[in-house]
Order: structure tokens, then sequence, then C-alpha cells
């Protein structure tokens, strides 16, 4: 199943398929966020936006907004 | 220019680079100890940091004195904030002075993969460089291991494995650096299978010395907008040829990423092993268990915040006073040994004076940088951006605002020079723009003499003092100001550099004495050196203002108070504070109250009132001094004495009273919305770099606070 990143729930990962053009994509993509990577849900802050997932072995914060541009394919475990 | 080998010349330039909280800082002070030097990038607010430290290699004879450029961290070749177009300016402009011979390239060992983004960019762009594999502790700790030699045979440069905290592999770098530096043979990427390789052939005559990588980045950043659009021959020329190949930046940036990572992963894969055993539940999981907790985190951030106001209202009083005392026995030394005249009165009233404004400020930026600096170095600060964002975001402030913002309540002096932890522009620029409505504790003497004055000390709604309960409200109307103002601002403000949000929250690090030592270290001598001049130079203007009158106007007031019968009924103290009082009325800081006054009658401020609103200026509590000798007072420092005159003063024509309930209160709101801190104005200045800022915030401040006292008084007396 494909969805958003800002729809994944705490401890869900998804592999990333494609992210919605725009400079925001490329920002993404040099931070580690290119096609084929394993994101993890993290944590979310207290008030629910930002988001943290770990991402190619560290730690991003983006918001929900920023997250709903990156597309990935839910892993179906746990 | 870069050579083949660099080590023919005595002196070279490397610049240290890498991704943010790559330890950079860290690794930067181990290699260059005290011997470094701050300033800004010409023309930008980013702050250029160097250092040099000498190499002995024992093949050449000659000591190498190497020339070591902090460069801001990016995570990417590809500029999108100040910071990074810096670096890229830096790095890809061979025509730039600080145009490196080699670089260091930085890396946090545990995130090898990210960090490669970075360096293979260096790398292909064909500076001679060294990769660092930094925080490589941590990635042991993290069960990671990484094989060296593969990694610096793929990538075509030298690794060396450090530990800047504890200063392991330093010495190891130095001797690369001496011995085996060298451009890269090999590039990761080849540019050609994305780019019209005519293109590239095209603009590689422009630029003979560049890689074909080179040649991109040089194509890539000219199809964009810059900040240092330099103009120039070169420039003309590849614009057009960008445009005759019809060149798609978006999409060869694009394609370039994906394959620069595909390539990075490969790499990742070849030379790190997980041993699955020890990849045991992090240190840093753990403590964000508790620092972003629903509850705990806000409760501990808020402790956090308390220690912090604390600090700045409670502890720097102290050697903040010890300063002033010291300015004062200098000055009156001064009084005693100096000729009386023009020049001693200049050099004592108006430079000491000013010095003191400025020396007096260094305890508080030292606290609140210390501070600042603590909790970036533990990886705390990115926590509390996390925590804060949702509620800082509707009115245009991102979550790193907090900080600088609130501590604004002390003084907006450090609070501003702290905003550049704030990562968008605008974020920045709106908490910069706002900060001074934060009631600082220059205001706290002129409100507290004002309520004194004019709000009855009894309780309220049985409970609560009156007094007290006003003192709140202007607290929080600064606040509210601050706020709503803000949200005005996210509107209005418009920069050309998009914000993201997006970052990294790095591992937990205990903070490093020597890091946060050379942050306030930094920090202060940029104030003194910077906002300092204009604070001194304005000082002088305030003291020729108030020192001088028209002629012949203090040469009366001399002769008039001279006379046998005048001098017999006062004692010579308050004879002297008379003659002060009329000086201040005759001088040109009197004749600009006079003029002031049909501009702030409609406020209920007569023209004594301007005065002080002129003095004000060198800092807002000097309200209470000028108006102790506007009614010469006995005793400055004897409040009671000032209030009592005050109370009594009244239209020497109608026989009103002045400071009347409706006018009090109106001078209180003028001081909580008016920009009258010259230090402030001069530090907003500082840190814009451009004069619109601060002469905007002056107007707009004072337009509001005009409104804000006139509705106050109509609807009041």
């Amino acid at each position: 199943m494909i969805i958003t990143l800002d729809k994944l729930k705490k401890g869900e990962s998804g592999v990333i398929v494609s992210l919605t053009e725009g400079e925001q994509a490329l920002k993404f993509m040099e931070m580690g966020c290119t096609p084929g990577e394993e994101v993890t849900l993290d944590s979310i802050a207290p008030l629910g936006d930002p988001i943290a997932v770990l991402v190619s072995g560290y730690k991003l914060i983006l918001r929900r907004t920023e997250a709903a541009l990156i597309n990935v394919e839910l892993i179906n475990e746990r | 220019m870069r050579k083949n080998s660099i080590i023919s010349s005595r002196t070279f330039k490397v610049a240290l680079l890498g991704n943010p909280n790559s330890g950079k800082s860290t690794l930067f002070n181990a290699l260059t100890g005290m011997n470094q030097h701050t300033g800004n990038y010409p023309g930008v607010t980013v702050e250029k940091i160097s250092g040099g430290f000498v190499l002995q290699d024992g093949l050449n004879e000659a000591p190498l004195l190497v020339n070591l450029l902090d460069l801001p961290g990016t995570y990417s070749l590809y500029p999108k904030t100040l910071d990074e177009e810096v670096c890229y300016n830096v790095l890809c402009d061979d025509d730039n002075p600080d145009c490196p011979d080699a670089a260091i390239i930085v890396a946090d060992a545990t995130n090898l993969r990210r960090n490669l983004f970075l360096a293979s960019q260096i790398i292909d762009i064909g500076i001679p460089s060294i990769f660092v594999l930094n925080m490589i502790d941590f990635a042991s700790a993290k069960g990671l291991s990484i094989d060296e030699d593969k990694l610096s045979h793929l990538l075509g440069v030298p690794v060396v494995s450090t530990n800047a905290r504890r200063k392991t592999g330093i010495d190891a770098l130095k001797k690369i650096l001496a011995t085996e530096l060298k451009r890269s043979e090999k590039t990761l990427l080849n540019v050609k299978e994305f780019i019209n390789p005519y293109l590239i052939d095209e603009v590689k005559k422009i630029y003979p010395k560049k890689t074909d990588y080179g040649v991109y980045q040089a194509i890539n950043n000219q199809a964009g907008i810059s900040h240092f659009e330099a103009p120039s021959e070169k420039a003309a020329e590849l614009k057009r040829l960008i445009k005759e190949y019809g060149y798609d930046k978006h999409k060869a940036q694009t394609s370039m990423t994906i394959e620069r990572y595909k390539i990075i992963t490969e790499i990742v894969k070849e030379c790190v092993s997980v041993n699955e055993e020890q990849k045991r539940k992090s240190f840093s999981a753990r403590i964000d268990k508790a620092l972003t907790h629903r509850v705990w985190g806000y409760f501990i951030f808020l402790l956090i915040l308390f220690l912090i106001f604390q600090s700045i209202f409670f502890i720097a009083p102290y050697p903040m006073k010890a300063i002033e005392f010291l300015f004062v026995k200098i000055s009156e030394l001064g009084r005693i040994y100096l000729p009386s005249g023009e020049l001693s009165s200049l050099l004592i009233n108006g430079i000491l004076a000013g010095l003191s404004g400025v020396v007096v400020f260094v305890p508080q930026i030292a606290l609140l940088f210390a501070f600042i600096a603590i909790l970036e170095d533990t990886g705390y600060m990115a926590r509390v951006s996390f925590l804060m964002d949702r509620l800082m975001r509707p009115v245009g402030l991102n979550g790193r605002s907090v900080i600088p913002l609130m501590s604004g309540v002390a003084c907006a002096v450090p609070a501003i020079l702290g905003t550049r932890v704030i990562p968008g522009r605008k974020e920045r620029l709106i908490t910069i723009l706002v900060t001074p409505f934060m009631s600082c504790s220059a205001r706290l003497p002129v409100y507290t003499l004002l309520i004194s004055l004019v709000i009855p000390a009894k309780l309220a709604l049985g409970y609560f003092n009156m007094q007290g309960l006003v003192l709140m409200g202007l607290y929080l109307l600064g606040f509210i100001a601050a706020i709503s103002v803000a949200a005005l601002l996210k509107f209005l403000i418009r920069v050309k550099e998009k914000s993201y949000f997006v970052m990294e929250m790095p591992l937990y690090h205990l903070p490093k004495l020597s890091v946060v030592g050379l942050s306030v270290y930094q920090k202060v001598k940029v104030f003194l050196l910077e906002a300092g001049k204009i604070i001194v130079i304005i000082s002088i203007i305030l003291w020729f203002m108030a020192s001088h009158g028209m002629p012949g106007a203090f040469s009366r007031i001399d002769k008039n108070f001279a006379n046998g019968d005048t001098v017999k009924k006062y004692t010579p103290a308050q004879l002297n504070n008379l003659i002060s009082g009329e000086k201040l009325k005759a001088s040109f800081a009197g004749d600009a109250g006079r003029l002031l006054e049909p501009v702030i009658k409609p406020l209920g401020f007569n023209w004594k009132i301007g005065i002080a609103l002129i003095t004000s200026f060198a800092a807002r509590e000097v309200f209470v001094g000028t108006m102790a000798t506007l009614y010469s007072a006995d005793n400055e420092d004897n409040t009671m004495s000032i209030r009592q005159k005050m109370a009594a003063a009244a239209d020497p024509l109608t026989g009103k009273k002045i400071y009347t309930a409706a006018a009090g209160i109106s001078l209180m709101l003028f001081y909580a919305f008016a920009m009258q801190c010259m230090s402030t104005l001069a530090v907003v200045y500082h840190e814009t770099k451009k004069l619109k800022y601060p002469v905007l915030q002056f107007v707009f401040m004072g337009a509001l606070a005009w409104l804000a006292s006139f509705a106050a008084y109509q609807l009041l007396k």
C-alpha cells in the first residue's frame, strides 16, 4: 500500500517510492530521503506536529506538510 | 590556484567543511587551539571563522603554515540558504580570495551515507581533500565498523578516523595534510551522462581549470538565483550558453542526486559492517523519551528557560554593577586629575559613558551565549524546535525562536545576537524585529517609578496588589505585542530564500568547554567591536546635546546663580543640582524636547518628558536619572525624592497636575512600545546588515507607541 509519509503511525516503516517534485523534494533527497530508502516513524511531537523519522541511519525532523510530499510503500510487519 | 602538488608553497589555505552536527567546530578547535579569528564574509551576516596552525612534517625542512577556514555546516553543494551559499562560493569560485588549496571534509561516522553526499561532491569538483571520520567512538558504540582503506580507495582521497572531543587522530590528520594531499584521480559521478556533453565542453572553455563536475556546478548555480550576483564577462557567456543548450536545472539536479546516492549506497555497503548485537537501544533514544515527552518535555524546557532567566536577571547584575562601579571610579579620577574643560567633558561624559554603556552588556551576553552554546552543543536545541515548532508556527516563527525571544525579557541586545541559531532567514528576521517588544530589564526602573507615582498601592479584587498587577500587565503587553507583530510580519516580509524546517535531530553529547568558551568569546568580541562602535558614537552625540546649548545660554545660568542671595539660600549640593537642571533645560536636548512638545502634547507629555525621551536613547533607565536632574532632585538614587517632585509638578499656566494617572499610563505605554534603545538598533543593524531594518523598527514602534499613548491618554484624562 502506498501512502504519504505523514500517514505512518508511530513505529511503522515504509520504503520511499517517490517524491512530489519541487524544491523541497531536492532538499529531502540530499538529506538522504532517496527512492528505495527505508523510513521509520520514530516519534511525533507532543502537539502532533512536527514528526521525527529514522532514515539513512539518523533522525530527521520534518513538518507534516513536508512529509506529505514523500510517498512510501508501507512495510507490513509487527 | 589549485595545483597537483601544493606542498611547494609555504602557507596554504585549507577549508574545513562538513554536515551540521558532524563535530566540525570541535575538530577546528582541536586543530587551531586559541589561534582563531572571527569576522563576517563581506556583505552578508554569515560569521567567518578562521584559524592557523603550523605543520612540521620532517620531509620538508620549512614549516608549513596552514590557514584553516571553518565553513558553515552544509548538507550539499546546492546552496539554498545564505550559509550554504557562502560555502558554495568559497569552494567553487576560483576568484574568491578564500578559495582553498585543500579541504578537510568532516563526516559523522555514525551516519556515513548522508555525510558522503557532500563529501563526494567536494571530491568531484577537484579540491585535494582528506576525508575525516569523526565521532568514531559513537560509531563503534552503535556497532558500526568502517574499513578505512577500502573507503579511501573507493573515494580516491586519504581517510582518517578521529575523535575530536578526545583529540585522538589529530596527529594522523596533520601528517596526511603535510604529505599525502593530492587531487583525486577519479570522479565518482560522470556528469556527461546527465548533461549535454557539448554544453560541458563549451563551458569548460570559460573555466579551463574546473573538472567536469566543477563545470556542472558553475552551470547549475548560474541557472538559479544568487545573493552574490557578480556580473562578469564569464558569467554573461555562461548565461548565454545555458540558454542556448536549454539546460533544465531541476531535472539535472534530481537525476544526479539520485544517481549519487546510488553510488554512495554501494560504497557504504562495501565499507561498513554492522554488528547487530551491539546495536542496542542507544543512550540518546532513552534521553529523548523524557526530553520530548508531552508533559515532561515541556516541563524540562520551562525549567531550563527559568534557569536562563534567573541567571541573566540575578547573576548578571553583580558583574554589571562592578563594571559600572569601575567606570564611575575612572570618571571620578578623571574629574579630579584632568583639567576641567570641553575635552575632559567629552572624554568623561561622552566617550567613557558610552564605553561603559557598551561593556555593561558583556555579562548578559556572555551568560546567554554560554547557555545557547551548551544547548546547541548537547543537541538539545533541536529538541526545543521539535517541541515548540507547532506553537510558534502560526505567528511566522519557528521552534528555535523561543529562546532568543524569551531572553528579550532580560535584554534585547544578547537576544538579537542569539537569533543566529534560527535557521530560516524569514523566521530569523521576524524574531529580530519583534524581540524589542519584550519588556526588557531597562524598562523596569521606568515602570517602577511611574507605577509608584500614579497607581495606588491598593488591593484589587481583595487579594492582588494593584501596582503588581499593572507591572505584570506591562510584561504581558510586551509579549502580546511581540507575538501580534510577528503574525503581521509573517504576511509582510518576503525573502528570496525558501525556508525549510527539515532538520537533523543529532545524538546527545556532553557539552565541550572549549566550544562553549569560544562561542562566548566570539560573540562578546563581535558585540564589543561592531555594535560598540555605533553605541559610542551615539553616546557622544547625546552627550553633546545634553551638555551644550545655544551660545550664551549656559553662561547666563551660571551668572544668575552666582549672585550672593541665591548662593546663601541653598547648600552647595542643592545649588549644583539646580544649576544642572537649568542647564539641561537650556541645552540642545532641551530645545529638542520643546521641539517635540507639539507632537507629544496629545499624549499628555510636556517638553521635560520630551527631554527624557531623547536621553532615554542611551538606555531606557536613563529616564529616571534625567527626571532627577530636571526636577533637581536632591539625590539621584533617591526615588522618593524624584517621586515627590514629580507628583507635585504642575503646569505653570493652568496649575493642573502633570503626572496624572492618564499621563502616567500613557507614558508607560510609550515605554512599552517605543524603540528607544540605541544599543538594540546598533545590534539590529549589525545582524541584518541593512539600515532599513533598524529604521523601520524605529519608525514602526514609535508610531505604535504614539497611537497607544494617544488612545490611553485621551480616553483616561
